[in-house]
């Protein structure tokens, strides 16, 4: 047990010492820009992690909440005047709300179907953020106002990095520490098997219910910090593309893994700005590195390299 | 009555393209259980390849051989070089596989052709034939009867050849089918190469309608994907009639209610279905062990 609270405050302390030390090697405002976003996809990954790695549901329509954590902080003071940090907890609740509200009826459904069951709540919801253009500007996207918190205008792309770092940092910890709680326990019995978990007494539809608003609620808060990073949104962060991209940070990275869900991040945001020297190759390399990585390493990258550093360290 | 007609046979048209693409799925499911997202490439493969030889001068029909061929490879090495060294990862994992191939095809697509769109001229002229008031492009006949052939092609091979009672087996039971001295990696094989060439003969049958671009994949195997979901997983019967019915409603949705929510009735019904029918349509109840 020790032991284990020791290796929770080293991954912590780990992520917030390369959090301040990055900087220190970043030669142009381009690389904050860069590890922000990858700060704020590993953000959305852990919380879908938390659904699919530990309570074994899939979600392929997770955008869906992204979407409505960036349109929230963006319709809230454009259109109804909330201000931008009472927007972001507005689209947050209205992601619990929707992800309580449907989550009952679609979590019955298991697998395949549960998968397309949220990829249909997915496709919904990016289909009226791009035809309701009078609220979301349409297909062409919408501006979003600056954060200010207490007369300190939130801006620059390092000052985000900052931000989205400790929204990182935060959304870590709780991760690491869901994982050993009683909830934590339960979501981890229902992956093994729903009708063992539901034998020795786990509420089974309580739980799955449970983590599903867990997992939109932090898609809702990445999906604000985004919008207010970029001042910008347009209706691809809430469409199916984005749902799948999340869906691979997750397995790529390692599902039920929380150090996974960042290395997956890291991986998926980066690699298409490298290959971006490629030119035209970029598509055909990126697609080839997944196939490869997930063939070598099918238990995704963070747990079979962990795997591999163990059985060394025992023979 | 003609406005009725008008969205019934353009329903079906398009109903017969997803069925197709369903089909696809479903051959693949049932032969390896694997969810293949890379589907849609199939039907971008066997449009763009007949756009590109037809363009260099073959005449339509062996452009479209041609063009099937070339998606029989593609399916075949997706299975040898993606899907059999991946053997026993878990599904989640394939699936995120047949994804890396769809970003890879598609990635060769633009590589090998280009990222503009393309027309294919209709097979028999585009004089509309008038049916009750309606008009309709001959093109639909083509595709409503290409679908129709396929299916009984299809339903020839699995129930009345030794090959086709092989792959049957292989779905029912991998292990017992083995058993029995069926070599199931064969089989498997063989569903990827023949849904890749279901595939593409819709992108084919479809491209002097809707044109065909590098990228027209990701929206059909969506739409294939959701068509199989609604018939049932796994069940051929259910891929068809839930591709034809995910056709019929977009197309009278988008007739009488709104063009612009085209998308969202048919995913509405689907969740409909599955909150009545978990299972979809025709699929069956199965039952969890521990």
């Amino acid at each position: 047990m020790r032991a284990l609270v020791n290796h929770r405050i080293l991954t912590l302390l780990v992520l917030a010492a390369m959090i301040a030390a990055l900087p220190l090697i970043f030669p142009s405002s381009y690389y904050f820009r860069v590890a922000s976003l990858v700060w704020v996809s590993a953000l959305a990954a852990i919380g879908l992690n938390i659904l699919m790695g530990q309570a074994g549901q899939v979600s392929l329509g997770h955008a869906a909440f992204f979407g409505i954590g960036a349109y929230a902080v963006a319709i809230g003071p454009a259109h109804l005047g909330v201000p931008p940090w009472a927007a972001l907890f507005l689209g947050a609740l209205l992601s619990a709300a929707l992800a309580y509200l449907v989550g009952r009826p679609i979590l019955r459904l298991k697998g395949h179907y549960l998968a397309i069951a949220t990829l249909g709540l997915g496709v919904l919801v990016a289909l009226v953020i791009s035809t309701e253009s009078r609220w979301t500007g349409g297909p062409d996207g919408m501006p979003v106002a600056r954060l200010t918190l207490f007369g300190w205008r939130v801006a620059g792309s390092d000052t985000w990095y900052w931000v989205t770092g400790g929204l990182l940092l935060l959304g870590t910890w709780i991760a690491l520490n869901l994982d050993e709680t009683p909830t934590g326990r339960a979501f981890r019995a229902l992956h093994d098997s729903e009708v063992a978990a539901q034998v020795v007494g786990v509420d089974v539809a309580r739980f799955k219910l449970q983590a599903f608003v867990i997992a939109a609620v932090y898609a809702s808060l990445a999906g604000s910090a985004l919008a207010f990073m970029n001042g910008f949104i347009n209706p691809d962060q809430a469409g199916f593309l984005h749902s799948v991209e999340l869906v691979t940070i997750v397995v790529l990275g390692g599902l039920g893994s929380v150090v996974g869900s960042i290395v997956g991040a890291a991986v998926l945001v980066t690699l298409p700005q490298v290959l971006t020297v490629f030119h035209e190759y970029e598509h055909l390399l990126l697609g080839l590195i997944i196939i490869v990585a997930m063939i070598f390493m099918r238990n995704g990258i963070v747990p079979s390299l962990s795997g591999l550093l163990f059985r060394r360290a025992r023979s | 009555m003609a406005e009725f007609l008008q969205f019934l046979i353009s329903g079906l048209t398009v109903g017969a393209v997803y069925a197709l693409v369903a089909l696809g799925f479903t051959l693949i499911y049932n032969a390896s259980g694997v969810v293949n997202f890379a589907q849609g490439e199939f039907v971008m493969l066997g449009g763009m390849v007949t756009v590109f030889t037809s363009a260099a001068g073959m005449p339509l029909p062996l452009a479209a051989l041609i063009a099937v061929g070339v998606a029989v490879v593609i399916g075949l090495m997706l299975h040898r070089f993606a899907i059999e060294p991946a053997r026993g990862a878990s599904a989640v994992t394939l699936i995120i596989i047949t994804i890396g191939a769809s970003i890879l095809l598609r990635g060769i697509a633009t590589i090998v052709f280009d990222k503009q769109f393309h027309k294919l001229p209709a097979f028999t002229g585009d004089t509309p034939v008038d049916i009750l008031g309606a008009a309709v492009q001959p093109q639909s006949f083509w595709v409503l009867g290409g679908a129709a052939v396929v299916v009984l092609v299809l339903y020839v091979f699995l129930e009345h050849t030794l090959l086709g009672k092989a792959v049957l087996a292989t779905a029912a039971n991998r292990l017992a089918a083995r058993l029995v001295g069926i070599n199931t990696t064969t089989i498997m094989a063989l569903a990827f190469g023949g849904s890749a060439a279901i595939g593409a003969v819709a992108g084919i049958l479809v491209t002097p309608i809707t044109l065909t671009s590098y990228d027209v994949g990701t929206l059909l195997a969506l739409k294939g994907f959701a068509a199989a979901m609604l018939g049932g997983m796994g069940n051929p019967v259910g891929a068809v009639v839930g591709g034809l019915l995910l056709g019929l409603l977009e197309a009278f949705g988008a007739g009488y209610i709104s063009s612009t929510y085209k998308d969202a009735f048919a995913f509405v019904v689907i969740l409909i279905v599955l909150f009545a029918a978990p299972q979809g349509l025709f699929g069956r109840r199965v039952v969890e062990r521990v």
